[in-house]
């Protein structure tokens, strides 16, 4: 009786439930299915020589390295901008916090075109880097920029609720026993943050690895050199080569998928670690 | 030159925090307890803090602050009426009104299906329930140009839905309907999630004595599970409308980006920066820039409340 009413009459729960199944089937499982299909329909050794040969193979690395560099840019930046958020007394915190989300609400491409107004080499800034002998703009230099600026809130947003939590409980603890602040620090602070600073960078790394709108118009695209593997895939679609954007998408997509379950897995222990 | 105006303004708020903390502190007695209590209050600025505190509004305005500067006084340079003018022009006003329309649908579409899904998979216990849940976290993982990519797998020229498309005349790659389906992609997540974070917060105690007293899921749904779920709804939709106004990648694969067909407030800042088209691309971006900036505060404010209660 009561299971009855909270589902609805049964009929409409069903109906309701084959609804929402039907609509994330064909929205978002079928098409990935096409990708897979695509990407090994000519079989596993032409998969391999595909994604292995030498255009492929250096977008793929670029975009492993560049998000990775900027994954642990993230680590130390989010974890201290957490930190001061939440702990000190500064003015404008409520600015600080929005301005932290800012990357969540600009577009993508919006990004980009900042960076290549504030790094362009005829502009303030890039003529006192070009004069300096250093490149940015269409250069490895303004991929991690440009993945720095998108990817900010990340390691903040996991980092802050665990703060919260740890202010009610350890640190009051340790604290009423007599521990000092630095002992307080190392022995109860960090191993509690280390698990959302982890999951928060791994989800910004899976962020970084699919980004393509911040990026198209500030790295040049060069093959070896500036093109990432997001923009490998565009530039194999627009080249009618859909096999090989298929199979460089199962890679990147593989990549992605294995770090949001790392870091799935890390915050879950971290909540049950704490919870229980 | 930069970083300057941020250390000056820290160390104001250091100086700014100092003495109530200070009068804090000398109230307080040395015992342990008192001193535990007190100790939100009990805030001093040690070198370390306002080098931490310096460092990381550094880095903040480096990576966030310069690039909106630079936007913004490029766009002066450029000269306001002339950019006004830019986006005046026809191509620029289709790219923006196609961007909205897109916008409303993305909003109308999942604020049905979001409360749906999310009714869904909280209150219903079926297999593959587990697999919809993967699809739904999956689809942020997905770069918009795989998005793309995937649908024209099938429903582009040599996509295997294509002759069946074609049979009824239907065109979705490089049409508007392709927009659809992409902005639908990249806007899934966000309504489900809200809708969700709060069913499982309120749980379902109101929705059984509703029905228990009489009322029909129907009216269970209008009366109850509706309203306890409205401020999820809001920021779900919200977010839908962020995202939506700005996904760029899907829409140019999908979409192709053609002048007056399909291209939208993105692929037109795309479209004019490789024209060298300064005005327009600026101007798009400067808009598009600003309008998001103020959907960040209506989000922001709607997260306060949620997490205020």
């Amino acid at each position: 009786m009561t299971a009855r009413a909270t589902a609805g009459p049964a009929r409409g729960a069903v109906a309701l439930r084959v609804a929402v199944c039907a609509y994330v089937g064909l929205l978002v499982a079928l098409p990935l299915i096409s990708i897979v299909i695509e990407g090994t329909s000519r079989g596993l050794a032409e998969f391999w020589s595909v994604v292995s040969a030498s255009t492929a193979r250096d977008a793929i690395l670029l975009s492993l390295w560049t998000s990775a560099a900027v994954a642990v840019v993230n680590i130390v930046a989010g974890a201290g901008t957490a930190w001061v958020l939440h702990r000190y007394p500064i003015p404008g915190k409520a600015a600080l916090s929005w301005m932290v989300d800012l990357p969540f609400a600009i577009p993508t491409l919006v990004t980009g075109v900042m960076l290549v107004l504030l790094f362009g080499p005829t502009r303030s800034v890039g003529r006192w880097f070009t004069a300096h002998g250093i490149e940015v703009l269409f250069a490895p230099p303004a991929i991690v920029l440009a993945l720095a600026f998108i990817s900010v809130p990340f390691v903040v947003r996991s980092v802050e609720p665990v703060l919260a939590e740890l202010d009610r409980t350890e640190e009051e603890a340790a604290a009423t026993l007599g521990a000092s602040s630095m002992r307080t620090f190392w022995r109860v602070i960090i191993p509690a943050l280390v698990p959302a600073i982890a999951s928060g960078a791994l989800q910004g790394f899976a962020r970084s690895l699919a980004e393509f709108g911040a990026i198209v118009i500030v790295s040049g695209n060069i093959p070896h050199r500036t093109l990432t593997g997001a923009v490998y895939i565009f530039s194999e679609v627009e080249g009618g080569r859909p096999h090989a954007a298929a199979a460089a998408s199962l890679v990147l997509l593989g990549a992605a998928i294995l770090a949001s379950a790392l870091a799935w897995i890390t915050m879950r222990r971290t909540v049950t670690a704490h919870g229980a | 030159m930069a970083p300057l105006p941020t250390t000056g303004a820290t160390s104001t708020g250091a100086v700014r925090g100092v003495p109530p903390t200070a009068t804090a502190r000398g109230g307080a007695s040395e015992t342990v307890a008192s001193r535990t209590r007190t100790a939100p209050m009990a805030f001093r600025w040690s070198p370390g803090r306002i080098a931490l505190t310096g460092a990381v509004l550094v880095y903040l305005v480096v990576v966030l602050l310069l690039p909106l500067l630079a936007l913004v006084t490029e766009t002066i340079r450029v000269g306001l009426s002339t950019v006004v003018e830019a986006l005046r022009a026809p191509d620029a006003q289709f790219a923006i009104r196609q961007s909205l329309v897109l916008m409303l649908i993305a909003v109308a579409v999942n604020a049905v299906v979001g409360v749906a899904t999310a009714i869904v998979l909280t209150r219903q216990r079926f297999p593959g329930r587990g697999a919809i849940e993967a699809c739904i976290d999956l689809s942020l993982s997905v770069s918009p140009v795989m998005i793309g990519l995937a649908f024209l797998l099938i429903v582009g020229r040599d996509g295997w839905a294509w002759p069946v498309l074609e049979a009824w005349g239907i065109r979705v790659a490089f049409a508007f309907p392709g927009l659809v389906v992409a902005t639908l992609f990249v806007t899934l997540p966000y309504t489900i999630r809200e809708v969700m974070h709060i069913l499982v917060e309120v749980g379902d105690d109101e929705e059984q004595v509703a029905a228990t007293l009489g009322a029909s899921w129907w009216r269970t749904f209008w009366r109850v599970t509706l309203p306890n779920v409205r401020r999820g709804l809001t920021l779900g939709l919200t977010l839908t409308a962020a995202r939506a106004l700005g996904e760029f990648g899907a829409l140019l694969v999908l979409g192709g980006a053609i002048s007056g067909k399909t291209e939208t407030a993105t692929t037109y800042i795309f479209g004019a920066t490789e024209e060298r088209h300064e005005a327009g691309a600026y101007g798009m971006a400067l808009l598009l820039g600003v309008v998001s900036m103020l959907m960040l505060v209506v989000i922001e404010h709607f997260k306060k409340r949620r997490s205020g209660t």
